[in-house]
């Protein structure tokens, strides 16, 4: 039977990318001081199941690696060794290095394995020295790959038939461990020819016997070409709870031992033993003959060893095929029953409906209209539901944290605590993935810029040790999280400073603390004094609200001097609806993200500037804003070319402000967003589409998108402004 | 049709494992702990169960020895699937009263043909 | 079917057995001449029915609708061939194909054409490739031509001629005024 393994890789993949999250924030939340052995189990279990998982689906490398870290964690585990510090930032690094070795396998790249075997060379240094080196229990036949005990096998195999002569005599509580001997015996039968003689001598009278006790002996005779090592494995099971001799006879003689016969009775007898005394009969079975030479290691390992080179070039070509990238989802039990039962709902109240119009008149028409209000509460729930499935806890991605800040606040040589808060809020997988990375930004930065050295902590009249927050909830259909710190808060002087040098604000404006602050998103600001590892790598806060913006997202800023910043992003819970405007232009209706809109006005000319090179402006109190014309840019007739009878929307997208002239604005509604990808392909100024209530399409405009097609450039965008600032 | 109970916390291994046993006809119920393989065994009568040693909530040994304790699981087979080099886990195994072990890494064949020991 | 498992058909049955694998052809009308396209890629016909228009697009891309809950884009033939196009009338039908692009998987698009016509059987042996005629470019569009009595019926390869990165603009051909 031939199995494609590789069905099972994804599986494996991310269970092990799990394990391994698991692992990491168990190392970080241990305490080497006072450790707590269930801890240490969890961190065991992850690094077990990995290697177990990676050795049967072939990853020998990934197997051989965790095999060490496994085995130093075994000793921890059995407190044969005690966890230091030190292990600890192996173990982390470990953990590192299988998720890097994960994920090459899963993009079906070579797997890098330079730090694995430094790391490895250092797990062995601790595992060889000190006070436990006889303990590891690491020879070198159990490894998965070691050769050696396979040509063992397969070289005592060309002998031809040999006679052996078998002794076997089970504990009577052979039977209670589901151990059936006339299944070994079938087992010898298909190596060869086996000749099974019972022996009855040991069986009691009939009113003393007990019905689950094994009270027989058997001696068999087997032709075979098999080796004593084969024989044994059938035992295998057995082996230390039984008198098994084994011995090769010259010629066939199928005639009584005597020699065999002479079996002791004792064993009998203490097995006659009530079942709670197990562990009792067990412990002294050792102590009865048991003539098996070669360790039993030896045999148990063969098989082991036979697969990964069996699978290793099987599981290369696989790993091809598997790059096309298949997201899956784990969802609750309790989601899906939840599903079950709205659906059950639905069908219940369909077949009211269906009741219902089978003698229709008019006296029904109130029971109609309660049908049909049940119907669309039903559909209502079962969209909340479907939804429910892609929300995830936010957990997945504050777990990353402590250890950015574990290992960022020892390079910075901060003291750090890191305090998560409303880590169960649960927001769309989508918008998980892709919230991580400017959260990672923003954390970095908090540690970089936002809490200060301990030394200049206590100068302040802070406890040395910083802390950040990180914080979710839900408000109205939005998650909002929050980056706290209580650092030194943001330098509004410096900031306006740098503002003004670099001409993106004018001298002479007054900006409120808000407006400071804000200013640090604009592209191209930065203001470390040196560009540090942490943060500033070129990548700025405009990328961070781009990025947020791109999932109709926000991002702001609030800090006190002296007392710290709070950054707080507000996403919506799902990329797969959207609070939308309807806007008309022409004959056609549009949508725009109704968090990009920050008002609609109607317009007279004197607020409409031209200004050479054809951009006309908007003049919006103390700002110039650009004017975008849809009809313009989409290539369709409006209602109207005059700017007073049209509508100008005036939104914020790509970090800066844009007004868009419709015809008119129409409903407000959550739509349903349709990908125009997966049929189609992207269209510039549209991020997708979806379907309204009379069944047609509807376009979702994508504001950054227009900007680009409108043409309108932001150092354009800066001269008109600057040119404002002198008309004003 | 022999009915077999697979218990594992990994969700690869126990689809393998039950992809497997079902390829070849048998049916199959998948746990992902002790506790819930309990819960399962109580329920219908299973010919033959194969677990994982290390598993969060219930571990195989102590599933063993609660299965052990049902009066109709007293002869039935039980399997552990083990990585343990040493031997101590296979010892507290059998103590426990497991009927023989698997040691992972083991690929589809060789499940089958332990299986078919004992079955 | 992709075409190199015809081409194995074909050289397969050329010792004429008795057997003779055929294809079958959904047949429809552009321009009084008659189109085939694989009846295995054909998902539905549907009445044509106003498509919400995308910016931008070339002409021939009358836009989407909404099929079911997915987003459909809807090709005019006519102008997509470089036909003078004609007001829709109580004939025209939208065919929904199931187009398969190397890299790109299934997706499903919909053809506004004249007149559906018939079902056809076409035997791969009959079907007869496309002559190579200069200065047309529709021909790579072309898998080959199949007869019914005395019609000629062009069977259109719609892998190639709905690709995404074809509707740039019409075909070469195309002198066609712009609808809107």
């Amino acid at each position: 039977m031939s199995i494609d393994l590789s069905q099972f890789h994804q599986v494996f993949f991310e269970e092990s990318l799990e394990g391994l999250d698991v692992m990491e924030s168990a190392l970080l939340n241990l305490d080497t001081e006072n450790c707590d052995s269930e801890t240490i189990n969890e961190i065991f279990r992850a690094a077990h199941s990995i290697k177990g998982g990676s050795g049967t689906f072939g990853f020998s490398t990934v197997a051989e690696f965790t095999h060490v870290i496994e085995t130093l964690l075994d000793q921890i585990r059995a407190g044969d060794r005690r966890i230091e510090p030190a292990h600890v930032e192996l173990f982390l690094k470990s953990v590192d290095c299988i998720r890097q070795m994960i994920k090459s396998l899963e993009a079906g790249d070579a797997v890098e394995m330079s730090d694995a075997n430094d790391l490895k060379s250092k797990f062995q240094a601790i595992l060889d020295g000190k006070e436990l080196a006889a303990a590891a229990p690491v020879p070198a036949s159990t490894a998965p790959t070691a050769p050696a005990s396979v040509s063992d096998t397969d070289a005592g195999s060309s002998g031809g038939a040999k006679t052996w002569h078998i002794y076997f005599k089970p504990d009577g509580d052979v039977l209670k461990t589901g151990n059936e001997p006339s299944r070994m015996f079938r087992e010898l039968e298909d190596m060869g020819v086996a000749t099974v003689v019972v022996d009855t001598a040991d069986l009691p009278g009939i009113g003393v016997i007990d019905p689950e006790t094994c009270y027989l002996k058997w001696n068999i005779t087997l032709v075979a070409d098999v080796e004593k090592a084969q024989i044994e494995e059938v035992f295998e099971w057995v082996i230390d709870e039984a008198e098994l001799r084994i011995e090769e006879v010259a010629q066939v003689a199928v005639t009584e031992n005597p020699e065999q016969n002479g079996a002791k009775p004792s064993s009998v007898k203490q097995s006659k033993v009530e079942p709670s005394d197990i562990v009792q009969t067990t412990v002294q079975s050792p102590v009865a003959e048991v003539s098996v030479s070669p360790a039993p290691s030896q045999a148990i390992s063969a098989p082991a060893a036979k697969e990964p080179a069996a699978q290793a070039a099987p599981a290369a070509k696989k790993a091809e095929k598997n790059k096309t990238e298949v997201s899956s989802i784990r969802v609750g039990i309790d989601k899906v029953d939840s599903l079950i039962n709205m659906v059950g709902e639905l069908v219940i109240t369909q077949s009211m409906l269906g009741e219902l119009s089978r003698d229709f008149d008019i006296s029904k028409l109130p029971k109609l209209l309660e049908g049909l209000e049940q119907l669309s509460q039903n559909t209502r729930e079962l969209q909340e539901s479907v939804m429910r499935i892609r929300m995830l806890p936010i957990s997945f991605t504050f777990s990353r944290f402590p250890r950015l800040v574990h290992d960022l606040s020892k390079t910075m040589g901060k003291k750090i605590e890191l305090k998560l808060l409303g880590e169960q809020t649960e927001l769309d997988k989508t918008v998980m993935e892709k919230i991580g990375d400017p959260m990672v930004h923003l954390v970095r930065n908090s540690l970089d810029h936002g809490i200060e050295m301990p030394e200049d902590r206590i100068k302040a009249g802070k406890s040395d040790t910083g802390l950040i927050t990180l914080n979710a909830y839900h408000q109205g259909g939005n998650i909002v999280i929050q980056i706290i710190d209580d650092g030194k808060g943001l330098d509004k002087e410096k900031i306006l400073r740098k503002a003004v040098e670099k001409g993106l604000v004018g001298e002479s404006d007054k900006l409120s603390d808000e407006q400071i602050c804000d200013l640090i998103f604009k592209p191209g600001f930065s203001t470390a004094d040196q560009v540090t590892d942490i943060s500033g790598r070129g990548v700025g806060m405009d990328v961070v609200r781009r990025n947020i913006q791109e999932l109709n997202g926000s991002v702001e800023v609030e800090s006190f001097t002296g007392k710290g910043s709070t950054f707080t992003i507000r996403l919506p819970l799902t990329l797969a609806i959207l609070d939308g405007q309807l806007v008309s232009a022409g004959e056609h209706t549009y949508i725009l993200p109704l968090i990009s809109i920050i008002e609609s006005i109607q317009t007279n000319m004197d607020m409409v500037h031209r200004v050479a090179g054809g951009c006309d402006v908007l003049r919006l109190r103390s700002e110039y804003v650009p004017i975008i014309r849809l009809y313009d840019i989409f290539n369709i007739k409006p209602e109207s070319y005059n700017l007073e009878e049209s509508l100008l929307v005036v939104v914020e997208g790509d970090n800066m402000k844009v007004a868009l002239v419709v015809d008119d604005l129409l409903a407000q509604q959550q739509v349903v967003i349709k990908s125009l990808e997966e049929n189609y392909k992207r269209v510039e100024g549209v991020s997708g589409a979806t379907i309204l209530g009379d069944g047609t399409v509807a376009l979702i405009l994508d504001i950054s998108g227009l900007i680009k097609l409108a043409g309108v450039r932001k150092d354009e965008y800066k001269k008109v402004k600057q040119g404002g600032d002198e008309a004003a | 049709m022999t009915k077999i109970l697979a218990v594992d916390d990994s969700a690869s291994m126990r689809q393998m494992v039950s992809f497997t046993l079902k390829g070849a006809g048998y049916e199959v119920v998948e746990a992902a702990d002790g506790k819930l393989a309990l819960e399962q065994a109580k329920k219908q009568q299973f010919d033959l169960v194969l677990s994982d040693v290390n598993m969060p909530v219930m571990d195989g040994i102590t599933l063993v020895k609660e299965l052990r304790a049902l009066s109709n699981y007293k002869f039935t087979p039980i399997l552990m699937l083990t990585t343990e080099s040493a031997g101590d886990k296979k010892m507290e195994g059998k103590q426990a009263g497991a009927t023989g072990w698997l040691v992972k890494p083991f690929n589809p064949d060789q499940l089958l043909a332990t299986i078919k020991k004992v079955l | 079917m992709s075409l190199d498992e015809q081409t194995v058909k074909k050289s397969g049955v050329s010792g004429e057995t008795t057997f003779e694998p055929s294809e079958q052809y959904l047949t429809f009308f552009m321009d009084e001449e008659e189109y085939g396209v694989d009846i295995l890629s054909v998902q539905e016909i549907r009445g044509w029915e106003r498509a919400t228009s995308i910016p931008n697009a070339p002409s021939h891309i009358r836009g989407v609708i909404n099929l079911r809950g997915t987003v459909v884009p809807i090709v005019d033939l006519r102008q997509r061939f470089g036909i003078a196009p004609i007001e829709y009338g109580p004939t025209t039908v939208v065919i929904v194909l199931k187009v398969n692009e190397a890299g790109k998987g299934a997706r499903i698009v919909g053809v506004i054409v004249d007149a559906v016509s018939d079902v056809h059987n076409f035997k791969v042996a009959d079907i007869q490739s496309s002559p190579e005629m200069a200065d047309n470019n529709n021909s790579a569009y072309i898998k080959g031509l199949g007869s019914v009595g005395e019609n000629m019926v062009i069977l259109l390869d719609i892998n190639t001629l709905l690709r995404t990165d074809e509707d740039v603009d019409e075909l070469p051909r195309s002198k066609s005024k712009r609808v809107h």
